[in-house]
């Protein structure tokens, strides 16, 4: 089974061939490295770029003005914060232009904790992107996901910010992609460079063929009748395992991955919730003005006579950065103790 | 000084025919932006920015474009002081009045940004913004395209000596320069002197902006903006250089704001600057190619244009509020 870095590799290759594909670059992107996390390693379209953010997403909105289909990387989202007004600009270039333009670009980045990043390699952007609207953002928790939500990408006419949690970036799937050896030392050998010296490489695509996650359809994980869990990325397996646990003490409850954030899925959201009466969403940004706060908002809206208990929202604590400490870490972000407690306690809250 | 030869070339001179042509096209310009102003004087618009003074260069840029749709043709990454080369490509001064009246008509926005802020796909005009420097980051993605394509088209990205001072500007440099990658691109600063309030002098240590080109061994020069010949000239023995080469080049324009930085400082006239409509009317009078009456002629031939546009445009629908839900997204394509 391909692990998620290696579900993204696969499908900016289906892109390369099948969907248009350009350009795939940023820092590190191309040869040698083929990518910190190795996402774009023996890509044919990969170029490296200088050390610049700005430089890369403002290259890749003029390869989209001029007709091409480019996917920027930009190697932690914590460095594309100076890029702020740049992507502004690719979502309202669209709407600004009264539909005269449109920006057939991707802006790939890891996201979130993890992998003891520290203070500037475990930041969450989900929150900061949902703010600059026209663009569409996705997070996969899973590898059959991760290379569905990039063909959709990669379809798409508009921006897509497809977020991509690092702490899942080396777990492996329990679906195969389409196309993709079933034999997972095979896949290695096909399409992972070898250490060392890589001049004389080159990758052996497997036949992988086009699957498409439709953007703004959430995924139903887990059902059950007691409450409704939500989240994406990092801490969505972490809730479907609390729920695992939790079915045993007779427990049950909906375990939504939204994998499309915007636009969101309202009609399975609401249709759990009716359900339920009860919800809980879990994700790692810090929690003022947290995304989560948005869907709690929306959910509320037109949900509000369904509910049985006070909707909860565990989130990232407020604090400006995560500690490298595994002490701070594990303080700073949700874990699976703390997912499992907030579930039993929604669950037991009485109507 | 780093020009290509043909710029300093002062044998070489404008056919009578162009030098009318290019006068022409001035007066088209200015009077559309005199008339932008006195709207928003008069409340027919919100805010006003333009390009009064920077007709000497804006209109040879207009002449010397490669125009159309795709990377065959020129890209243009344009500040909102642009006026003069995209009437002189062919927009239509009613297409500005409606931009600054804010109409549905208006073809750049349909009411949502302001005036001089064009997006002309068929002619390869990117949507202008308000920021004063993205562009330069934006530039080299075009001209990489087109490097790629092969041909003659260029990324043209142009820009007040304000914008320099963004972090933007060094991106252009560095990235139209990485060692075998060397994009085409026109970086065209045009130097008023001001940042909104702020001389200049305040805040550059050098008045020679383009030199900080030279460290990336891209070309570049400096050219009097107020005379439009020495522009024609410049302009065009860098864009040849640029398409023949496919190297970037930097072109600094030293021009006048004749109106100051926007409505929001009173866009009254500085008489102390100079006026390259005047300058230049002058010279073709002394050239004998244009008495004071011909010239005069030409004025009132665009002000009663002018006239009747606005008239037309004062005819047209507001935006409908239900608008700003559309062309968020564009439409899915099948693929």
């Amino acid at each position: 089974m391909a692990n998620l870095a290696q579900a993204i590799r696969l499908a900016l290759h289906y892109g390369e061939e099948n969907l248009g594909v350009t350009d795939i670059f940023g820092e590190d992107v191309g040869p040698p490295l083929g990518g910190v996390f190795t996402a774009t390693q023996g890509l044919k379209t990969t170029w490296n770029t200088p050390l610049d953010e700005r430089g890369i997403i403002g290259t890749a909105l003029g390869i989209a003005y001029a007709g091409g289909r480019p996917v920027a990387e930009i190697q932690f989202c914590d460095y594309v914060f100076n890029c702020i007004d740049l992507l502004k600009l690719c979502g309202n270039a669209h709407w600004s232009s009264a539909g005269e333009y449109n920006v057939p670009m991707v802006v790939m980045t890891p996201v979130g904790s993890g992998i003891h990043g520290s203070i500037y390699h475990s930041h969450s952007f989900e929150s900061i992107a949902s703010h600059i609207p026209g663009w569409k953002i996705v997070m996969p928790s899973n590898p059959l996901d991760a290379y569905g939500l990039m063909l959709a990408a990669l379809k798409e006419p508009n921006p897509v910010m497809y977020l991509a949690p690092k702490a899942l970036l080396r777990v492996k799937g329990e679906e195969l992609i389409p196309g993709e050896p079933a034999d997972e030392k095979t896949l290695n050998q096909m399409i992972n460079a070898p250490l060392g010296d890589r001049s004389g490489w080159a990758p052996n695509w497997p036949k992988v063929e086009d699957f498409t996650v439709p953007l703004g359809k959430a995924k139903v994980c887990r059902e059950g009748q007691r409450a409704t869990v939500i989240s994406y990325g990092r801490t969505l397996p972490l809730c479907v395992t609390a729920a695992d646990e939790l079915r045993k003490e007779g427990l049950d409850f909906d375990v939504i991955d939204l994998r499309t954030l915007y636009p969101l899925d309202m009609a399975t959201l609401q249709g759990s919730l009716r359900k339920t009466g009860r919800v809980l969403i879990v994700n790692e940004d810090t929690e003022v003005t947290n995304f989560g706060e948005h869907v709690l908002r929306r959910l509320i809206d037109t949900c509000f006579y369904d509910l049985e208990a006070a909707p909860v929202l565990l989130a990232g604590a407020d604090v400006p950065g995560v500690g490298l400490a595994w002490e701070l870490e594990r303080a700073s972000v949700p874990q699976q103790p703390d997912i499992l407690a907030a579930m039993r306690k929604l669950a037991s809250e009485k109507a | 000084m780093n020009m290509p030869r043909t710029a300093k070339d002062k044998a070489a001179k404008l056919a009578p025919e162009l030098k009318l042509r290019i006068h022409d096209h001035m007066v088209q310009a200015r009077l559309t932006e005199e008339l932008l102003i006195r709207l928003v004087r008069g409340g027919q618009g919100y805010f006003w920015i333009g390009a009064p003074g920077e007709e000497a260069l804006g209109v040879p840029l207009g002449l010397l474009i490669d125009k159309g749709e795709g990377p065959d043709h020129d890209y243009l990454h344009l500040h909102y002081r642009s006026s003069p080369t995209v009437l002189t490509m062919g927009a239509q001064p009613i297409d500005l009045l409606r931009q600054m009246r804010s109409t549905a008509t208006d073809p750049y926005s349909r009411g949502r940004n302001f005036v001089n802020h064009f997006a002309i796909k068929a002619w390869n005009i990117v949507p202008v913004t308000p920021t004063i420097e993205t562009q330069y980051t934006v530039g080299p993605g075009t001209a990489w395209v087109q490097k790629r394509h092969g041909g003659t088209g260029i990324s043209i990205i142009t820009g007040g000596d304000a914008g320099t001072a963004e972090g933007d500007f060094a991106t252009c440099l560095n990235w139209s320069t990485r060692p075998g990658h060397e994009l085409p691109v026109l970086i065209l600063i045009a130097h008023n002197g001001y940042g909104i309030s702020t001389r200049a002098a305040e805040t550059q240590a050098s008045p020679h902006l383009h030199e900080r080109a030279g460290p990336f061994g891209m070309r570049h020069g400096e050219v009097d903006g107020n005379d439009p010949e020495a522009c024609y000239f410049a302009l065009q023995a860098a864009i040849d250089y640029i398409r023949k080469e496919r190297k970037p080049f930097c072109l600094q324009a030293n021009v006048s704001r004749l109106y100051g930085h926007s409505s929001s400082s009173g866009a009254q006239l500085i008489k102390d600057e100079r006026d390259c409509l005047v300058e230049y009317e002058a010279r073709l009078e002394k050239e004998g190619l244009l008495s004071k009456d011909a010239a005069e002629a030409v004025h009132e031939r665009w002000r009663a244009h002018l006239k009747e546009a606005y008239q037309q445009v004062l005819q047209e629908p507001m935006p409908d509020s239900a608008d700003i839900w559309k062309h968020i997204f564009a439409p899915a394509q099948e693929v």
